[in-house]
């Protein structure tokens, strides 16, 4: 087993969204509720799961843009929720970011080269007259032309962008880098390039990658390992293989089966959810997928199952097991 | 045949120059068929769709071509009659639900107010019909939900809602511009299996349009390939998935990170972008990203040859096609 470089343990992020006369909340959106994993180095964790499962929350609350309610994450033995404000923001600089929306996240007022050039300079990195060539050497580890660096990001296409936001990731030296859905706003054969280009950096620069999408399709490319979410919680979890051959909970099994497949001969059962993801306000009691799934049993409805190792390394929370 | 649109072309003048968005397309479409039309950003398969529903905006203007509905050219008709066939015989749903629904009225304003538009009914047979077309489309307890707001529905029920506004008229051709693209898989999942059924109870046709050949494969009959503007391929589903011919669709089923592939060899890519459409390369526009680009691509622009009824844009198909006839 190889070493351990950041670990989540019981992780929650509760959003009050309202609260009565003496400031008690009354209302309580359980974003991410009690979610544990590890990702060890040079490992890349697949974690997948519809709107509003709290997988971007979970991103988020790594690189610090939200702070956790309570649980820990722990990267390289430190404990990061119980750091102070100026010591956790020296750790932004191994945890960095790929947003969703290359639009989006791009300063349209800053060149390209600005773009990549500040994070080092805010972080003081290198001496200035180094930075240029800095930028130049990232612009080419993205497949982008040093001529482009006065350029302002509208002049760029969604795929070139994507890559300028890699290229600002990168360009910290980060150990973790979470990538939240960093090929969906893309057209199919740009998210190919930048589905390899993510797995080449990898190897080039011995990252890691917390890698969060919608589509198990894309996630079963890049990852090791993959997680899957649903309201708040992790319910299945395994190697990447184990997943995709032996799915055992009843999500996980519908997720796969709801992907349209382009090959018309492999027309296969589809399993169709009714009814559609409650709101994460005011949970039911019990499972939380219990009011979607096809496999209920007795007491599904009562009690919340806990996420148990049924083969090693493959954990599932489902009482089915 | 219920719609035939004969060498559409669509351009847009802009200050820089014009840009021929749909060059020059033909197709048709039968009663109670799903046609899809795939291509990425850019392909001009939106740009059809509004050419039809007559919803282009400046500076767009369709320039050439004829959009035949039932034989009556559409671009010819008159702004009221094109009125009472948009909305009631041909009637669109969006990608982003929430964009277009209104946010301040209740949803059975909304759609009652289609009905009341197109049909001379009483206020109480609207509702009644509203609140049954809700029922059919799937939101459960309509009869409550017909008076939330947009904005209390989810995304899947707010696709099915504008699916419920679009069939009240009974439309015979329904054009869905990426139905599923905002939702989540396992709502797709049911919005498609909805378009399905609806289609056999209603006996319309469907123009899909997308840029997800996994939801083509699965719901379409007939697919056409758009590229720049132009059909680069077009065949029944099956000879599409089984024999895509054009280097385009073969990279583009190439480069979907599939379930059953059991290796991790680095993805199939297509190299470069889609080139300016200000600035389009001489010959056949995929021939800069094109694998088996020849001299020839370079400079002349291939034509559509058809052999079995599957069509391909493309010089290598064009020698061993002599027999086949030149559309």
């Amino acid at each position: 087993m190889s070493e351990v470089l950041v670990e989540v343990k019981n992780l929650k992020k509760y959003f009050t969204l309202d609260h009565d006369f003496f400031g008690r909340p009354t209302s309580v959106l359980k974003a991410t509720d009690d979610v544990s994993f590890s990702i060890n180095k040079g490992e890349t964790l697949g974690l997948v799961g519809e709107s509003g499962c709290g997988k971007t929350t979970i991103g988020k609350m790594l690189v610090n843009l939200y702070e956790p309610t309570e649980g820990q994450i722990i990267f390289e033995g430190t404990d990061l929720t119980k750091l102070s404000e100026a010591k956790r923001r020296a750790y932004s600089k191994d945890i960095q970011l790929i947003f969703q929306d290359p639009y989006a996240s791009l300063n349209p007022r800053m060149t390209v080269g600005d773009i990549i050039a500040e994070p080092i300079r805010i972080n003081n990195l290198l001496p200035k007259e180094k930075i240029e060539s800095r930028v130049t050497y990232l612009l080419n580890c993205v497949g982008l032309a040093n001529h482009q660096r006065n350029r302002y990001p509208h002049e760029f296409s969604g795929g070139q962008r994507q890559r300028v936001g890699i290229a600002r990731a990168l360009a910290v030296q980060p150990k973790l880098i979470v990538c939240d859905e960093p090929v969906s706003a893309l057209d199919v054969s740009i998210q190919a390039q930048v589905l390899n280009l993510l797995d080449e950096l990898k190897e080039e620069f011995g990252l890691t990658y917390l890698f969060i999408a919608h589509g198990l399709n894309v996630v079963k490319h890049i990852s090791d390992r993959v997680g899957v979410m649903y309201l708040g919680k992790l319910v299945e979890m395994a190697p990447k293989k184990e997943l995709y051959s032996n799915p055992m909970h009843p999500y996980t099994q519908a997720l796969l089966s709801a992907i349209p497949s382009v090959d018309p001969n492999t027309k296969k059962q589809r399993i169709i959810l009714s009814g559609d993801v409650p709101s994460p306000i005011n949970l039911p009691e019990g499972c939380r997928f219990c009011s979607r799934c096809f496999k209920k049993i007795e007491g599904c409805d009562r009690d919340e199952p806990g996420l148990k190792e049924v083969s090693p390394g493959h954990f599932v929370a489902c009482k089915l097991y | 045949m219920l719609l035939e649109v004969k060498n559409l072309k669509t351009e847009f003048k802009l200050k820089k120059g014009v840009v021929n968005a749909v060059d020059d397309i033909s197709f048709s479409l039968d009663k109670g068929k799903i046609l899809a039309i795939v291509g990425e950003s850019g392909s001009g398969k939106s740009v059809t769709s509004l050419s039809i529903m007559g919803l282009l905006q400046d500076p767009g203007r369709v320039a050439e071509g004829e959009i035949l509905f039932k034989g009556k050219d559409l671009l010819k008709m008159s702004k009221a009659e094109k009125r009472s066939v948009r909305g009631n015989q041909i009637s669109m749903i969006f990608q982003e639900p929430m964009t277009s629904l209104n946010p301040v009225y209740r949803i059975k304003d909304q759609i009652m107010e289609s009905i009341m538009t197109h049909m001379k009914v009483s206020k109480k047979e609207a509702l009644k019909r509203t609140i049954e077309m809700l029922e059919i489309v799937g939101i459960p307890s309509a009869e409550k939900r017909a008076y939330d707001y947009p904005h209390q529905m989810s995304g899947g029920m707010r696709q099915r809602v504008m699916i419920a506004m679009a069939l009240i008229g009974n439309p015979e051709l329904l054009i869905a511009d990426e139905p599923t693209t905002a939702l989540d898989v396992t709502i797709q999942a049911q919005i498609l299996d909805l378009l399905y059924h609806m289609r056999e109870k209603f006996n319309m046709a469907v123009m899909l349009i997308t840029h997800d050949l996994g939801v083509v494969s699965e719901a379409a009959d007939h697919v056409i390939v758009m590229y720049c503007g132009k059909i680069v391929e077009e065949a029944d589903v099956r000879s599409l998935f089984e024999n895509p011919l054009h280097p385009y669709t073969l990279g583009l089923l190439r480069s979907i990170p599939r379930l059953e592939d059991e290796n991790d060899e680095p993805l199939y890519m297509i190299k470069g972008m889609v080139p300016n459409p200000l600035n389009m390369p001489a010959g056949c526009p995929f021939s800069d990203r094109c694998d088996s680009c020849m001299d020839r691509c370079r400079k002349e622009m291939p034509q559509l040859v058809e052999k079995d009824g599957h069509k391909v844009r493309c010089f290598l198909y064009e020698d061993e096609r002599q027999g086949g006839k030149r559309t």
